[in-house]
């Protein structure tokens, strides 16, 4: 299964999305925004950084980017696509996921191993988790405040869109501890916390098992390769 | 010579931190006559020529579109001005 991960200029976490992948058991395949050419991807990664720097707001530009038609219109015609932290950001700027994204109410960058609850596993890239599930993944961001008006919100939580709570601790002031959405179809699923970095025994969180023994986001990507293969 | 002005604020209802940093500046500076501080965009659109209403329709197209998201900001005003430079 050949996964794509988007890089954009600023994007800092596209090789670890990369790595996520392959770790996962599917084919990663680095992509370019200035391209129109997805290479016929199964599934799509927008991945984490900080795509032009933040300039005008935090995915913004990216959302314009050229490759950003074909993400939008694969998207609307079913592609999975996941959204880590800017590549969250990317999908609500482009409009593929409700609310917005702004600074933390507290005004500092947080950086945490954050608790989460998965809301929801009738997506795309949550199968794989039990519902309910308590998983600890890293958090990094000075702008993860997630906010939607009255209206929205209501129609967020109504149709069971939110993929991820915040548990124990709302690190950014975001609006019913949301840390993730998902849409109506299950296909299009974004998150401020990142999977990618707890997929590999050694290098993720600390557990009460051993010290960065965390792997909870691997499910996230293994999650994809199932759907993709059953579809 | 004139420019295109495109001023965006964020939402009224919305909290916006870093006005809100800068307000403990002021009170830290001994300035108390202030209660908020709220921080926007200006946008200066520069242009060979006249301006024309196709210019005008454009400017405004790019600030609903790119220049602000209506999620969290309020495009308040998209006027002509005569160029500073």
């Amino acid at each position: 299964m050949r996964v794509g991960v988007v890089t954009f200029p600023g994007s800092l976490d596209d090789r670890d999305a990369l790595r996520a992948i392959r770790l996962a058991g599917g084919d990663p395949v680095p992509l370019w925004h200035g391209t129109h050419d997805l290479e016929g991807v199964d599934a799509l990664v927008l991945p984490g950084g900080f795509s032009y720097g933040d300039y005008l707001r935090c995915g913004a530009i990216a959302a314009h980017s050229p490759i950003m038609s074909e993400v939008v219109s694969e998207a609307h015609k079913g592609l999975p696509v996941l959204g880590i932290c800017n590549g969250f950001q990317i999908l609500v700027e482009a409009g593929l996921l409700p609310g917005g994204l702004i600074r933390n109410d507290h005004g500092d960058f947080i950086c945490r191993d954050q608790k989460l609850r998965v809301e929801s596993t009738d997506t795309a890239w949550t199968s794989g988790y039990e519902h309910n599930q308590e998983i600890v993944i890293p958090l990094k961001n000075g702008e993860g405040g997630f906010i939607a008006d009255d209206e929205t919100l209501k129609r967020i939580e109504g149709e069971n869109l939110v993929a991820f709570r915040y548990l124990e601790v709302n690190p950014n002031g975001s609006a019913n501890d949301i840390a993730g959405l998902r849409n109506n179809t299950g296909r299009i699923v974004g998150l401020m916390p990142h999977p990618e970095h707890a997929v590999e025994e050694g290098f993720g969180p600390d557990t009460d098992v051993a010290m960065k023994s965390g792997t909870d986001g691997l499910a996230m990507f293994q999650s994809v390769l199932t759907q993709v293969v059953s579809a | 010579m004139a420019i295109i002005v495109v001023e965006v604020m964020p939402k009224r209802e919305l909290l916006d931190p870093a006005g809100k940093a800068v307000l403990g500046a002021f009170h830290r500076s001994g300035i108390e006559g202030f209660h908020e501080v709220r921080i926007g965009k200006r946008f200066e659109l520069h242009i060979e020529g006249a301006v024309t209403d196709a210019h005008l329709e454009q400017a405004r197209t790019m600030a609903a579109d790119l220049l602000s998201n209506g999620v969290i900001e309020d495009v308040l005003d998209v006027r002509v001005e005569d160029s500073p430079a």
